[in-house]
């Protein structure tokens, strides 16, 4: 208990050096976010958001916090916020929820942060990709931070890839703060393929100006422990969110989506589908909250969470909740936790298929929903030989990987 | 080719089957009459290997091998083929994902390369006119959104893909228009060799007048109780079961 001391002693300690890393922005919110974490510290499973991760456990053992610079090949779109081509302090740590202990320590410790600038009425064609790569020859703490502003009637589409090429316990801490201004439109895709030793602390926080769009896709292929936050705050009449997730565990994996889509005005839209298969002794778990404002009118909202337990020893928690003021909206929600279709099962077997393939297919089957939904064609068509590796045990190392092979 | 004997099988607590002797040749028909409940699926269920059922006394061989000792798909490898009572829906898996699966794992099992996906293609079409199936049926999930009649013809179309040496047709003709019938009869004839074997359950006269059985059984009560020719159907379907119920009493 009570790791967060190791992490109040570092910031007392190399806090000064942080600073000395960082830039002035970053600089002029840390001692506060400091103050924050080191009142609160970590958050329990008492609290309503963290009631399925134990957040002191992942953070107990003894890292080394990473203070590499960033380093980003010259791109199009893409700066070190040193960089920035404009002044970001209007939108850094401002969509953050500063009260997050996790969003809190993250911009305490934080040294270096990712832009992705897309100018006003600029369409890009070409997706923009993150590659993180988690490296380390000890056990490796690294904070990361991604700010992405989408400008006026603005299109981009980004995928954040998340590896890790050392054999070694990471601890990520991730905050991405977005930004899409009116008839502006992203497509952001998140996928991670980490080693079992990997504990993930992911809190994005996504902001929506009048008639903009989103589509997020939250894909989890391979992981240790994952604890995803996503909220979105819809600020601009007409917008429109998709927040959609694949999540698939097995082994002793750990992986928990927390979500929260909050309505502020009227006719806005939000679409939700989140599908888990979870195997072995893997551990699911998906909450996700529409709030709807008083004045938000019109609103139009669908969550679903359909979920597939392969094995009798996994596990997962399913809890849709929608909190409504407004009286003239159309909101639903439903989950589903379901075992493996017997009847399925075994008309494929009579047919000759063998049982280990007849369950492949079924996962893949049950997964395939989510990956069809995928706008960005090569990603999508990526996806579902990837999908279908992971459901057949061939994805434990990362195909890309020099270090694996 | 199959040869049960003493077969006694349960669900759960109850007991179904109570004594089931029955011998079937190469090339020879059976067909399988009965009330409800009196087992028939029960033992279509138990040859094909559903987990669900528990044999609890007697023996199958097939071909000389002891089939309850098979896994379910071993059976189907083994050329072991059910059209079932009602085929369920897969959402989500193609029927063309599912019948290439189906038909490469039985080829693997019999040792063989797996068919290139050309020739594969060319088999799915040729057989599909068989039973005149819609091509936009094999883009589809298998199953999902077929009418009752398109469910059957789907079964034919499958044994039609996997060439089996035995079948068991489950009232393959419940459901199914008069000509539907004869389009999955026609068809099932047309894949028969003169070393197809077959099962037929039936509650009517008239698939039989399509697939000519060479012997007809009357299940009741878990037990073959009377066994005759053809016409041994045409006589139920006149004078219905309690005659035979009569006798046995």
């Amino acid at each position: 208990m009570k790791s967060e001391r190791q992490y109040i002693e570092l910031y007392q300690e190399a806090g000064d050096l942080i600073k000395s890393k960082s830039c002035a922005v970053m600089n002029a919110v840390r001692d506060e976010a400091f103050a924050t974490f080191e009142r609160q510290g970590f958050p329990t499973k008492k609290e309503e958001r963290y009631k399925y991760t134990d957040v002191d456990a992942a953070f107990s053992p003894n890292y080394g916090i990473s203070l590499t610079p960033l380093t980003i090949k010259p791109s199009l779109y893409i700066y070190n916020v040193k960089d920035a081509p404009l002044d970001i302090t209007p939108y850094y740590n401002r969509v953050a929820n500063t009260k997050d202990s996790i969003t809190a320590l993250n911009t305490a410790l934080v040294h270096d942060a990712l832009l992705i600038h897309v100018p006003a009425n600029t369409l890009v064609d070409d997706p923009i990709v993150v590659d993180n790569w988690l490296r380390g020859t000890a056990p490796t703490m690294t904070n990361r931070r991604i700010l992405l502003l989408i400008e006026k009637g603005a299109s981009a589409t980004v995928i954040i890839n998340d590896h890790a090429a050392d054999k070694q316990r990471f601890l990520l801490t991730q905050v991405v703060e977005v930004y899409v201004q009116d008839n502006a439109h992203l497509d952001l895709y998140e996928i991670e393929e980490t080693p079992p030793l990997c504990s993930r602390f992911s809190n994005i926080y996504i902001q929506q100006g009048r008639d903009s769009s989103v589509k997020h896709n939250a894909i989890t292929l391979f992981n240790g422990q994952t604890r995803n936050l996503c909220d979105v705050y819809l600020k601009g009449e007409g917008a429109e969110v998709t927040l959609n997730g694949c999540a698939i565990g097995s082994a002793s994996q750990r992986i928990d989506n927390n979500t929260l889509i909050h309505h502020q005005v009227p006719r806005c839209q939000s679409n939700q589908l989140y599908k888990y298969v979870v195997d072995d002794h893997a551990v699911g778990a998906f909450a996700g909250k529409i709030l709807v404002d008083k004045g938000a009118q019109k609103t139009t909202s669908q969550e679903t969470n359909a979920n597939l337990c392969a094995s009798s020893d996994a596990r997962m928690y399913t809890q849709p909740m929608l909190e409504i003021y407004a009286d003239d909206v159309k909101c639903a929600h439903g989950s589903t936790v379901g075992v493996m279709d017997e009847a399925a099962l075994f008309y494929m077997r009579q047919r000759g298929i063998p049982e280990v393939e007849a369950r492949t297919l079924l996962k893949n089957a049950f997964m395939g929903q989510v990956i069809d939904q995928i706008k960005f064609e090569p990603l999508r068509q990526r996806l579902y030989v990837k999908v279908e590796k992971r459901f057949r045990g061939e994805l434990d190392k990362c195909e890309d990987c020099r270090l694996c092979k | 080719m199959l040869e049960i004997k003493n077969l006694h099988a349960k669900v759960g607590d109850k007991e179904i089957l109570k004594g089931i002797t029955l011998t079937i040749r190469d090339g020879e028909i059976h067909a399988l009459m009965g009330t409800n409940g009196a087992g028939k699926s029960t033992l279509s269920n138990v040859i094909v290997g559903n987990p669900a059922y528990e044999v609890t006394e007697g023996s199958i061989t097939f071909n000389g091998q002891d089939l309850l000792a098979m896994s379910t798909e071993e059976r189907a490898h083994a050329g072991i083929f059910m059209s079932f009572q009602a085929p369920i829906e897969i959402p989500g898996v193609s029927m063309t994902n599912f019948m290439r699966a189906a038909v490469n794992a039985r080829r693997e099992a019999l040792g063989k390369e797996p068919l290139k996906s050309t020739d594969f293609l060319k088999i799915m079409r040729e057989k599909r006119k068989l039973v005149e199936m819609d091509q936009k049926l094999m883009n589809r999930s298998v199953n999902e959104g077929f009418s009752g009649g398109e469910r059957k013809r789907n079964e034919i179309f499958q044994m039609a893909m996997l060439e089996p040496t035995f079948c068991i047709l489950d009232e393959t003709d419940s459901g199914l228009d008069v000509d539907a019938l004869r389009i999955v009869a026609e068809g099932f004839n047309k894949l028969r060799t003169a070393e197809t074997s077959a099962i037929v359950i039936t509650h009517y006269q008239r698939l039989l007048d399509y697939i000519r059985p060479d012997f007809v059984h009357v299940l009741i009560g878990g037990r073959i109780v009377k066994t005759g020719t053809a016409e041994l159907a045409q006589q139920i379907e006149n004078q219905g079961f309690d005659w035979i119920k009569e006798e046995q009493a």
